[in-house]
């Protein structure tokens, strides 16, 4: 059973629900400290990201950039709206493929379950046709993730 | 999964989402769509085009007239896409988790 939902809601909306065997501090610090970021936040396997700026404050910067090490690369930039240590993040998302995305409103919280963490996270774009855009240009990353473990399967 | 960017680049149109909310609730004709859009014939007409391009819809002949239908593939292809988002996502998260893993507070 996957431990992931991931489900569209109205015509705006896309919201990932994950449960985490690490209390919520742990699990926001691992949002926002840019060395713990670089960890995990990658992608397909083999792709590093070099740069990583989380300025978690109110008005904050964020820029990620992904690299794939031969070469191919694209970058998110964004800003974050609000902080609740350790249980709410709000912050604005877009990705540069080059050409940015229309702004992806973000809404993460954690919240203590039993020894672990409910992450809930609700993307709210400005239209269903950016919202369609966005899962569209996500694509090719998560068609790449797939091949890539069915390769390790053959 | 080839027409998939055309189908997204014919939703991302607020009339073509519309004319398919309208297929949803059954067959309809050119001229039985014209009315609530309030547009004109050939305008229907291209944007019917478009979504029979990406493979949203599908027509069928009826005499003289193409009764447009929602092709039911299309949905699931889209529904297809949104679970390789879901292992990307996944992958991500798994990975997470090993990082986490040495961050639990002594006991």
């Amino acid at each position: 059973m996957s431990k992931l939902t991931l489900t569209t809601e109205g015509d705006r909306h896309v919201v990932v629900i994950r449960r985490f065997v690490a209390p919520p501090e742990a699990v926001y610090r691992a949002h926002t400290e840019p060395e713990l970021l670089q960890k995990w936040l990658l992608g397909p396997d083999g792709w590093t990201m070099p740069v990583c700026i989380s300025e978690a404050r109110p008005g904050g910067k964020i820029r990620f950039e992904w690299s794939d090490g031969k070469g191919r690369g694209f970058y998110q930039t964004g800003e974050y709206l609000a902080l609740e240590p350790f249980s709410r993040i709000v912050h604005i998302g877009r990705m540069h493929l080059p050409d940015p995305t229309p702004d992806n409103h973000v809404e993460t919280t954690f919240a203590p379950d039993g020894t672990g963490t409910l992450m809930t996270l609700r993307m709210t774009l400005p239209d269903a046709g950016a919202r369609a855009a966005m899962l569209a240009t996500g694509m090719e990353h998560g068609m790449e993730d797939s091949y890539a473990r069915l390769d390790r399967m053959s | 999964m080839a027409n998939l960017d055309a189908a997204f680049a014919a939703l991302a149109d607020p009339t073509r989402r519309a004319i398919l909310a309208r297929l949803a609730l059954g067959e309809a004709t050119v001229m039985e769509l014209v009315e609530p859009f309030e547009m004109t014939q050939p305008a229907i007409s291209r944007h019917l085009k478009v979504l029979e391009g990406a493979g949203l819809i599908v027509k069928r002949v009826e005499g003289t007239k193409r009764p447009c239908r929602l092709a039911p593939t299309a949905v699931a292809e889209i529904d297809q896409w949104l679970g390789m988002l879901r292992r990307a996502l996944e992958t991500n998260y798994d990975r997470l988790d090993g990082v986490l893993a040495p961050m639990k507070p002594e006991k």
